[in-house]
């Protein structure tokens, strides 16, 4: 991949920065254009994330391709690396950032200022945690998603908003912290913040200073426990998500996924370094999940609300995840990046019909609202201008189409046949058991009783979400006759809803590819060296050049491909 | 040096620690801020004291040991200008909250005295 296409690396994070910015010169008033633009800009990262996905599976090219920025030399320079998992990620963000701009555009992109700049400096937070291969970098884009996330979370305003933006901040503002703390150890002990240096650099870390260093990686761990949402450190997350806009709380559905994401890729590649590192923190991620899975199954069952039921769908999904990565097996991991592609669409879809679900007690509930916060340049008559006014044609049957959907995405969540969901969780338990009486293998990580107690847990907290979703649907569109129906989906929003159902359903037909594609994933992710190789092969050092950079490095560096 | 640097840390952590834990949103912006302070500082620590030497390295003449490291610098830097803004926009939720709770408890209402 030489000349013109190797940019695409970046095209991720430059085209939703552009057309972000492209929205701050825009009037609010042109709402079509900004629509235009901002969805895109959405499709074009899909595009792009698609091409890499497509270039890494290509046998005869790198499965990880390094972007320099720069043309700065990595460890020296900050590196993107776009392979399976980041290329992955990176289109999940991009639909779900797409179905969530289209689903604004009946009404969530009416209700506050900068909706669209917002929610595109989000989706680029995103794509660059996703492709970073910098630990600083990535502190950067973590406060670029955040920030953008504190203002989607205030969007159209309200005291619900307001109340849970103020813990919201102040948890994230803590959790920084930790990263910052942990970044800065890392760096004291190894001198480098390059994610594939780092492995080179820690396999040749003194004894002395290994449990030091453990100690920063705990502590970043911690970081990233607080954005996942694992328990004990997630209570502020179904309030916020429950109190956010639709179409923000579908994105948010991405977020947590973040921090997921980025212990999946660490945890890959402490795994090659030998000795000290394996399995580190495992069985914290372990008794972690299943800690958090227990909390959001019992959560699941403590609420009506649907927003909230899907707040805490959204801690069952990063809590098994977590507890397949903590369990150490490899091939778990194939069918948890199913997993989680799925769950992360079926999250965002149940976010925006909890929106439709709970529309009519919003509406009782308008008298309190207030105006928005920043009141500078937002025309307040604006609002007026659509009171009441139904952006264009109710689709008759909404009710119908609504209730259909909320049905296929209760059995995706919960994990019933046909839909991935099932495929997905079948998977995991099948190489689950597989890994942990396996003879040879033996328990990876926690013991035989974590192992069922895990198992257990996955089987029981999709029961709770059955009973829970199947609760709030029948509440919603059976008993209810009079809310079903009064209910009509707007063209933009049907659209959104359909896409997700769509592409969940496209997920469960084309389960074979999928599962190839997470199975190569695993395998790749399960021999770090392709990705460290990838990263520091062009490095060439002129000895006596820089002197501070320790042997660590190592001579053969410059001779790989 | 260190031993001041080390407690001077401590001390702003453990200030920032306490605030943050408070119910009055007020108290909890000190000590966010107080926090920062003490994680910018251990971040400058992080490339070792040194005082009195320049971070560039000048012509090509490399003595490590005289130089200071310039990445922690870059990275308070970094550091510093995110979490100012943070903390502006922090402030603003917090007089927003205030505005429409009529409390400046961080709940939003005053518990149970």
């Amino acid at each position: 991949m030489t000349g013109f296409a190797n940019h695409v690396i970046i095209l991720p994070i430059v085209l939703p920065v552009v057309a972000g910015a492209i929205m701050l010169l825009l009037d609010e008033r042109r709402r079509e254009l900004k629509n235009r633009i901002s969805i895109t800009a959405a499709l074009g990262i899909a595009v792009s994330a698609i091409w890499l996905l497509i270039q890494v599976e290509n046998p005869n090219t790198p499965e990880a391709f390094v972007y320099k920025l720069a043309d700065w030399a990595a460890p020296f320079g900050i590196v993107l690396v776009a392979d399976r998992l980041s290329a992955l990620m990176v289109l999940v963000t991009a639909i779900v950032g797409a179905v969530a701009l289209i689903y604004s555009i009946s009404r969530w992109a009416v209700l506050g200022p900068r909706f669209h700049s917002l929610l595109l400096l989000l989706l680029m937070g995103l794509s660059g945690a996703f492709l970073t291969g910098d630990l600083f970098n990535l502190y950067v884009f973590f406060e670029v998603l955040l920030a953008a996330s504190y203002g989607l979370l205030l969007h159209s305003s309200g005291k619900r908003r307001v109340k849970a933006g103020l813990h919201y901040v102040a948890v994230n503002l803590a959790g920084s912290f930790f990263f910052l703390v942990g970044v800065g150890l890392i760096y004291a002990l190894t001198g480098t913040l390059n994610m594939a240096d780092l492995v080179e650099r820690m396999a040749a870390l003194p004894a002395d200073q290994v449990p030091l260093l453990k100690a920063g990686a705990a502590v970043l761990g911690v970081a990233f426990l607080v954005k996942s949402g694992a328990w004990p450190l997630n209570f502020w997350l179904p309030t916020t998500y429950s109190a956010a806009a639709a179409p923000v709380a579908a994105i948010f559905s991405v977020m947590t996924k973040v921090g997921v994401y980025i212990i999946l890729r660490l945890s890959s590649l402490l795994s090659a370094t030998e000795g000290n590192f394996e399995l580190f923190g495992a069985s914290w991620l372990l008794f972690g999940g299943i800690g958090t899975i227990l909390f959001a199954t019992f959560g699941v069952l403590s609420t009506r609300h649907v927003p909230r039921i899907a707040g805490y769908a959204t801690i069952i999904s990063s809590g098994t995840i977590l507890a397949i990565i903590g369990s150490g097996s490899e091939a778990v991991i194939s069918s948890a990046l199913y997993y989680l592609v799925g769950s992360t669409l079926g999250l965002a879809a149940l976010f925006l019909l909890a929106d439709q679900i709970t529309r009519r007690e919003r509406l009782e509930a308008a008298g309190q609202d207030v105006g928005p916060i920043f009141h500078d340049d937002y025309d307040t008559a604006l609002l007026s201008e659509f009171e009441g006014v139904e952006l264009g044609e109710d689709i008759p049957r909404g009710t119908a189409l609504l209730a259909s959907s909320f049905f296929l995405v209760t059995v995706l969540l919960v994990g019933l046949p046909p839909l991935s969901g099932f495929m997905a969780k079948f998977g995991i338990l099948s190489s689950l058991l597989k890994a942990w009486v396996a003879p040879d293998g033996g328990p990876l990580a926690g013991t035989q009783t974590a192992a069922w107690l895990l198992v257990g847990l996955i089987v029981f907290s999709g029961f709770t979400m059955l009973l829970a979703l199947v609760r709030s649907g029948i509440d919603t569109f059976w008993t209810n006759h009079e809310q079903a129906a009064t209910m009509a989906l707007r063209p933009a929003e049907a659209t959104a809803v359909l896409m997700l159902v769509l592409l969940a359903i496209g997920l469960a037909l084309f389960a074979g590819p999928a599962l190839n594609y997470t199975d190569a994933a695993s395998a790749y992710l399960a021999d770090p060296d392709t990705y460290v190789r990838a990263v520091l092969g062009g490095v060439e050092l002129v000895p006596g050049d820089v002197a501070q950079v320790p042997d660590a490095l190592g001579g053969d560096a410059g001779e790989l491909p | 040096m260190e031993i001041v640097l080390a407690l001077g840390i401590g001390v702003l952590a453990t200030a920032g620690v306490y605030l943050m834990l408070r119910p009055r949103t007020f108290q909890v912006i000190i000590g966010l801020t107080l926090t920062t302070y003490a994680v910018n500082l251990f971040l400058v620590s992080t490339g070792r004291v040194k005082l009195g030497v320049p971070p560039l390295v000048e012509g090509a003449v490399v003595d490590v040991a005289a130089h200071a490291d310039p990445v922690p610098q870059a990275l308070v830097l970094t550091s510093i200008v995110i979490s100012f803004s943070m903390t502006a926009l922090f402030l603003v939720i917090l007089l927003a909250a205030r505005g429409l709770t009529g409390t400046d408890h961080v709940d939003g209402e005053e518990g149970d005295k």
